[in-house]
């Protein structure tokens, strides 16, 4: 698909409009499920292609802290929050899907993955 | 609540029956006898702004309250804040439930625009949530208040669906007693077909406008393993919460009592048997405007609290301040007793609301305030609508003063030209005593006289009496029977008066007569006095006539002898020998 030719180039240029913008990133996983395990992989994967070296990743465990479910009001496992750059934005599932991932994160425009 | 108790338990007979969650709801645990399925999730459907989340909260707050029971109200469209607010105004105090540890709320946000989906997930946060909350206070009841909200920030509808199954699962295997409020759906029961997932219990909640009158009833559409009410029962939703009006017909055993209750009418009291009404019975009195029903309902409520009972008076045209007034000029004076706590005044518009929502009112009050005795003036503003709804909703209220033991007043009010006794066809058949208080108009006014059209079970009198309002209350006075007419008031005065002054005629000639017969007889017994004397004299006349005889006669024979001794010598041994 020519899609992905079109994502990468719109990636590149967010990349330098942002400079060296921090994202903050927290991945809410229950225990080591495939679908959290999974989620973790392609996050990590993304990170490094994308964000390396401006990224701040917390993986949290709701199985051992079900406490700070309510703040990011996480229902869906797993859930990727991304708390700054602001507006917060989430993103949930295995993370399997690198182009919504993108557009979730905001690195993509909204527009081009349709 | 006690009735519900001894329906929760003592109600099982031999049969185990489903154990269920008493709701503290009143009314609400009568009609499903004993509750919601403990431990099982039930649903609680109906449109906007029908009641499901004051439902769903006050289930709660009794729970944590009255039984013991923390819960936690996991809420999806309001925020904790605004869900205390809301509920502030029934006065639930969630903040210091919360603070207490018997409440935990945890506002779901769920925002779509900031939510990106990709890949497969599940719900299990809402389950950590769940468990998180349930865990921290040890809670025994859940309310999901709209879990349908998951609806609309996911779009894998079938995930959803098998994450509401699991949910649902999960709540019954903890033994939460759940309930789940969700929207009404079009030709469906809630929108997300909801209720095939819960199959325990559904309860369905309605709020509809009927002659520009909003009434709120429920229904519980079913009710595994358990026998219920299937009516629809009004409800009301109040400064005390929520309230169902239960009881269709509680069939009619009710204790009947002997002991009578005082009308507060000496005469009235003569007319049935000379002791009054039946207490626990039911009294109508009917008549025209103005024709004295609210003051024989004054009376009853004077008389009760003389004796120390507690009388309840609820009026749909005159407010406590008119009522006390009012009756203070004809000499019954309310206003002590009211400040006592005796008497309870109460006072609404009959429009305000539908006929349901004025009995439910009316329970609760009875409820809270227990009296011996229930006045409703006028209970003909209450007959707005249809004259089956009419009568099947005034039977429930009676069945219900009924069981209670509560002699019921009620006035109705009869428009003039009607026939008085046709009019109350909904209700007369009900009412144990009927007093008619009927106007007759006559020599340009109008009077009033009463009667009783029946009264059970006595050997009430057939009389029509006067109806008079005095300053010092009502009197009833016997009307005028007389030379085939029945006269009232002035008429009845005039016909006394005038038949005085034909007495007082009769009884000055009968005086006359007498007088003259005595006079007469006074003049015969002078004649024969007279005659008498007369007699008497020539009586003694004859008498003296003979004795100057008799002495004559001895006069000459002495003369004789003394001739004869003159003439002496022929005789004179007779002479001397003498």
């Amino acid at each position: 698909m020519g899609a992905t030719k079109k994502v990468a180039a719109s990636v590149k240029k967010k990349e330098k409009d942002r400079g060296a913008q921090m994202f903050e990133l927290r991945l809410y996983v229950a225990g080591q499920t495939p679908k959290s395990l999974a989620a973790l992989a392609n996050l990590k994967k993304i990170c490094h292609q994308h964000l390396e070296g401006r990224y701040r990743l917390h993986v949290i465990d709701l199985v051992k802290t079900p406490q700070l479910a309510h703040g990011d009001q996480i229902l869906a496992i797993p859930t990727l929050v991304r708390n700054l750059p602001v507006p917060i934005r989430k993103i949930i599932g295995d993370l399997s899907d690198v182009e919504r991932v993108l557009v979730g994160l905001n690195l993509v425009e909204n527009g081009s993955s349709k | 609540m006690a009735t519900s108790k001894r329906r929760g338990s003592g109600g099982s007979r031999v049969l185990p029956q489903l154990e269920k969650a008493r709701t503290g709801i009143a009314g609400f645990d009568e009609i499903t006898r004993g509750g919601v399925p403990k431990g099982r999730p039930t649903i609680i459907c109906g449109g906007p702004g029908c009641g499901k989340t004051m439902f769903a909260v006050e289930f709660l707050v009794r729970g944590a309250t009255q039984f013991g029971e923390p819960g936690v109200l996991m809420t999806f469209e309001e925020t904790a804040a605004e869900m205390t607010k809301n509920v502030a105004s029934l006065g639930f105090d969630l903040n210091d439930l919360s603070a207490r540890k018997k409440l935990m709320i945890d506002y779901v946000r769920i925002e779509p625009a900031e939510i990106e989906e990709t890949g497969t997930y599940d719900l299990e946060g809402l389950f950590i949530r769940l468990q998180y909350a349930v865990d921290s206070i040890g809670a025994k009841r859940v309310v999901l208040d709209t879990l349908e909200a998951v609806f609309s920030g996911f779009s894998n509808q079938g995930l959803l669906r098998a994450e509401i199954r699991r949910l649902f699962r999960w709540l019954k295997e903890r033994g939460l007693t759940t309930i789940v409020t969700a929207e009404r759906g079009e030709g469906t029961l809630t929108r997300f077909g909801l209720e095939e997932y819960v199959s325990d219990c559904v309860i369905f909640l309605d709020h509809r406008v009927n002659e520009q009158v909003s009434t709120r009833r429920m229904r519980v559409i079913k009710y595994r393993g358990s026998s219920h009410g299937a009516d629809e029962y009004p409800f009301l939703i109040d400064e005390q919460g929520f309230s169902v009006l239960p009881s269709t017909s509680l069939g009619l055993n009710h204790p009947v009592s002997s002991q009578r209750v005082s009308s507060g009418v000496k005469e009235l009291d003569d007319m049935l048997e000379g002791k009054g009404y039946y207490r626990g019975s039911s009294i109508l009195v009917s008549g025209t405007a103005g024709s004295g029903k609210s003051s024989l309902g004054a009376h009853l409520a004077e008389q009760a609290c003389k004796e120390g009972k507690r009388c309840l008076h609820i009026a749909f045209e005159e407010s406590p301040q008119q009522t006390v007034r009012n009756m203070r000029s004809v000499g019954i004076n309310l206003e002590p007793y009211v400040k006592k706590g005796l008497l309870r005044l109460e006072a609404w518009r009959p429009t305000q609301s539908g006929l349901e929502m004025h009995l439910l009112r009316i329970h609760k009050l009875v409820e809270r305030y227990d009296p011996a005795i229930v006045i409703i003036d006028p209970v003909t503003n209450l007959m707005v609508g249809n004259r089956h709804e009419i009568h099947a909703m005034l039977m429930r209220l009676l069945d219900f003063l009924k069981t209670r033991q509560i002699t019921a007043f009620f006035t109705s009010l009869t428009l003039g030209g009607q026939a008085l006794e046709r009019t109350e066809v909904q209700i007369s058949s009900l009412i144990d005593t009927w007093l008619l208080v009927r106007d007759v108009e006559l020599n340009g006014e109008r009077n009033r006289c009463i009667y009783i059209l029946k009264s059970r079970g006595m050997a009430h009198s057939n009389q029509v009496r006067e109806f008079v309002m005095t300053r010092n209350g009502i009197r009833l006075l016997p009307v005028y029977v007389g030379a085939g007419t029945v006269l009232t008031g002035s008429a009845r005065f005039s016909q006394e008066a005038r038949e005085k002054a034909e007495e007082s005629v009769r009884l000055h000639e009968a005086n006359e007569k007498s007088k003259a017969l005595e006079a007469k007889r006074k003049a015969l017994e002078a004649r024969i006095a007279a005659l008498r004397a007369e007699f008497a004299e020539e009586e003694d006349s004859v008498a003296q006539t003979t004795k100057r005889e008799e002495e004559r006669e001895l006069a000459v024979a002495r003369d004789i002898a003394k001739m004869a001794s003159l003439r002496g010598s022929k005789l004179p041994r007779n002479d001397q020998g003498a």
